[in-house]
Formats: C-alpha cells, structure tokens, sequence
C-alpha cells in the first residue's frame, strides 16, 4: 500500500491512473486533516492536557468567585469576564503541548520531512487546537452556568457563535507562537508572555458580547463586537499561515 | 566621528527644545506647568511609533531579502521604540494626575500604548532566548510584522470605552487649536526628537554589527 493511500485511509480511487508515476501528494486540507487527526488521538489516548486544562479552568472558575464581594458585584456581571479570562489561559495549557509535545522526540522533524506543505502542518496543528480548544468551553460555559447562576443556555445560540470566533482567533496566533516558544529556551515561560498582548482584542470582543448577551440586549447590539472577532480571525488566518513556513525554513 | 557629531547635534537639539519649552513658551491657562510635559510625551510617542513602524518594516524586508543588517537595524529599532514608549508610558500619569485627577485610565489610547509596550518587551525577551542567529531573526521579524497587525484590532477593540483622550490639536484637518509660539515648541520637539532618534538608531546598529563580528570571531577561535 501507498503512503497515499495510507493517508486517505485506504482509498485507492486516485491513486490507480497515477500508480508508478510522480506519486501526488495529499492536497493541503487532507494532509491538514491528517496531521490534525494524528494529534487529537495522541491526546485521546492519555487525556492528560485535556484533564488538565479541564481541571485548570474549574479551579480558575472557583477562585474567581472569591476575588469579588458577591453582595456588591453581581454574578452575571462578573461571569462574562472570569470565563473569557479562564478560557484564554486554559487555552495556552493546551498550545504550549501542540509543538511542545513533539519536543522530546523530535518527532517535528519527521513531520516536515514529510512531503506536505509548511501551510499543511500549520492548518493540522491549528485544527487539532481548535478541537481541543472547543472540546474544553463546553465544560467551561456549563461549570460557568452553574457556578456563577447565570441562564447561559438562554443565549446559547448567539453565545455559541461568540466561542466560535473566539476560540478560532485564539487557536491561530496561539499555534504560531507555540511553534516559536517551543524553540526557545524560555519555553513554556514565553508562550503567555508573545501571546497575551495579541489575545487582548479577543478578550475584550468576547467578554463584551458575552456580557451583552447575558444583559439581555438583542444579538445586533453585538455585532460590532462580533465583527471584529471575525475580521482579527481572518487576518491572524491568513498572516499566521504565511508565517508559519518563515519559522521552520532554514 | 560621524557618529559624534550627529551625536552632538541631537543632544544639543533636544535641550534646546526643552528649554525653550521651559522658559519660552506660554503657560496654558486651565491646565498650568503640567501641560508643558507634552513637549516630551506626544514626541516620545511619535518616535515609538516610527521606531515599531520601522520595525515592522524592517522585519517584512528581513523575510524576503534574508540580509541580516535588517535583522540588527529592526533590534535596534524595537529597543529604542521600547524606551520612548516607556517615557510615553511614564510621562502620562505624570500629567494625568493634575489633569485629569487620576494616574492611569483605561482610555483607548493608554491602553493601546501598554498593550504595545507589552507585545515589544516580548519581542527583545524573545531575541534574548533564542541562541541561533537566524532562528532569533526569523522569529523576531513574525513578531514585529504581527505586532504592527495587532495595532488597529487593540485600538478598535478598546475604542468603545469611553476616551478621556484630547483629540488631535496639531494634525487635526482643520487649523492647529494652539497659540503660535506652542506649535512652534512642539513641532520642534518632534523633529529634535526624530534627530535623538536617528542617532540612537545608528549607535545601537552600529553595537548590533560589533556583536554579530565579534561573535564570528568567537566562533573562529
């Protein structure tokens, strides 16, 4: 069997005209798919960064809490801005492992060897993040529902699309500093450190429109925040994907 | 020698502009002496923002052409713009507290400015914990490209809090709102400052190239 159709799971519908020929190489969204499917079932197979992070963001709910008088500050106008802050930094616990988990063996270096483009391995990484990002707001939103008392399933839909664009944003600039932070010898250290500044608009728009959100208000007077969720992810997509090969190349 | 002179020049400049600012220029009515500290913090704000600008410049430069004196000048240039932001960042509260009665605010433009300061204190600890040369300029260069992108997504996002900051006085499309002998003040701090600039700017490059010869010397050895 062909590496080929290794990567396509066994499919052989392309591959029998160009058999023996220049062998085709995955096109960038299926080599991405691949790379992102190889990392989640590494974390699937432990769950340690997952549990951790899971863990991390709970204790950061009940901390909060206590940071506040409850008497003199509301829950639903303290919640929007512990849950955005929780999941910013539960978000890093998980990036740093994107490319830190590769560290020790080495095993990027395989990885680029391998005939995918730099785009590839960037999207791969990214979309394993974003699941893992994802995977992790849907404890967080419900431990923040019931912790803090907030009616957050009563804004579900419009809140849902708030986590989306967010966690996009924070997963793309996040996976290009985790390949950068892992190379240094600051590591871990340095990953909050360059990322932090560039999440700033992100924890703003999403805590806004979270904040609006559970106001109340209708899901037009978010839009603005919305907006510029969309715009900061279509930009960090873009530049962060141009970047990425500039970090490796040598 | 040039460097000297230059050197010289700037120094000599800057006094110049600090006395006149001092001494010769009218006191504003509502806000007194305290105003007088804009004749170093808009120009010390101005240089930053040239400085990250070049940076940025410099940095987009360095990933096409690979020529590693744009590595040391785009070094040079985030140093520098971190200290003139860190004299914006200083000065403001300074001025703040008389005015407006507070040391710090949340306004858009303050925030704007430690938010930057930030993203640059993280860019010369990166280049401080990279040991290979190219690795340190290849990924301080994303940094200061992605750092000139993040600039307008902080501003608009903190835009929407309310701005205690005064609007443009000098740039602004209509006339100046300043009486002659201020704008004459300050448009000299900006250019002596740029001149300031500019020599710090060749120092600094100049100590760049030293440590890269040294280093090939080192590695010789």
């Amino acid at each position: 069997m062909s590496p080929d159709s290794v990567m396509r799971g066994g499919s052989t519908r392309d591959a029998t005209a160009r058999e023996g020929a220049t062998r085709r190489h995955p096109t960038v969204l299926r080599a991405a798919l691949t790379i992102a499917r190889k990392d989640l079932r590494i974390e699937w197979r432990t769950r340690s960064a997952f549990l951790s992070a899971v863990a991390f963001s709970v204790l950061a709910l009940t901390l909060f809490f206590f940071a506040w008088d409850p008497t003199a500050v509301a829950s639903i106008d303290l919640a929007p801005g512990v849950l955005w802050v929780t999941f910013t930094f539960a978000g890093l616990l998980g990036l740093h492992r994107s490319f830190g988990g590769e560290q020790p063996t080495r095993a990027i270096d395989a990885l680029l060897a391998a005939p995918v483009s730099r785009e590839a391995v960037f999207l791969g990484k990214g979309l394993a993040n974003l699941v893992f990002v994802l995977a992790l707001q849907m404890v967080t939103l419900p431990a923040t529902a019931i912790l803090y008392n907030i009616p957050l399933g009563e804004v579900a839909a419009p809140l849902a699309l708030v986590v989306a664009l967010a966690s996009i944003g924070l997963v793309t600039v996040g996976t290009l500093f985790s390949a950068m932070a892992v190379n240094t010898r600051l590591a871990e250290l340095l990953l909050p450190l360059l990322a932090l500044p560039f999440f700033v608009p992100i924890v703003i728009s999403a805590g806004q429109a979270t904040a609006l959100l559970l106001a109340g208000r209708p899901v037009g007077d978010a839009a603005m925040f919305l907006r510029l969720l969309g715009t900061f992810d279509i930009v960090a997509a873009v530049v962060c994907t141009l970047m990425y090969p500039s970090l490796i190349e040598q | 020698m040039k460097f000297r002179t230059l050197g010289a020049v700037a120094i000599a400049a800057v006094v110049a502009v600090l006395i006149r600012a001092i001494y010769f220029t009218p006191i504003e009515a509502l806000q007194g002496a305290a105003q007088k500290i804009l004749y170093v913090h808009a120009p010390s704000a101005w240089v930053a923002f040239l400085a990250f600008g070049l940076v940025a410049v410099a940095s987009a430069l360095y990933l096409w052409l690979r020529d590693p004196r744009l590595d040391y000048f785009a070094e040079s240039s985030a140093e520098i713009g971190l200290v003139f932001t860190t004299a914006v960042l200083l000065t403001g509260p300074l001025w703040g507290k008389p005015i407006w009665g507070t040391y710090w605010t949340w306004d858009a433009r303050l925030t704007l400015t430690l938010f930057l300061w930030f993203v640059y204190v993280g860019y010369v600890i990166l280049r401080g914990a990279v040991d290979d040369r190219d690795m340190r300029a290849r990924y301080s260069a994303v940094i200061g490209i992605l750092g000139a992108a993040l600039i307008p997504f902080i501003h608009l996002s903190v835009y929407l809090f309310r701005t205690l900051h005064p609007m443009p006085v000098l740039m602004k499309p209509s006339s100046p709102s300043m009486p002659p002998e201020m704008t004459i003040t300050l448009v000299s701090a900006f250019l002596a400052f740029t001149v300031l600039y500019v020599w710090l700017l060749r120092e600094r490059y100049q100590l760049a190239l030293d440590r890269a010869a040294a280093s090939v010397v080192e590695y010789d050895r």
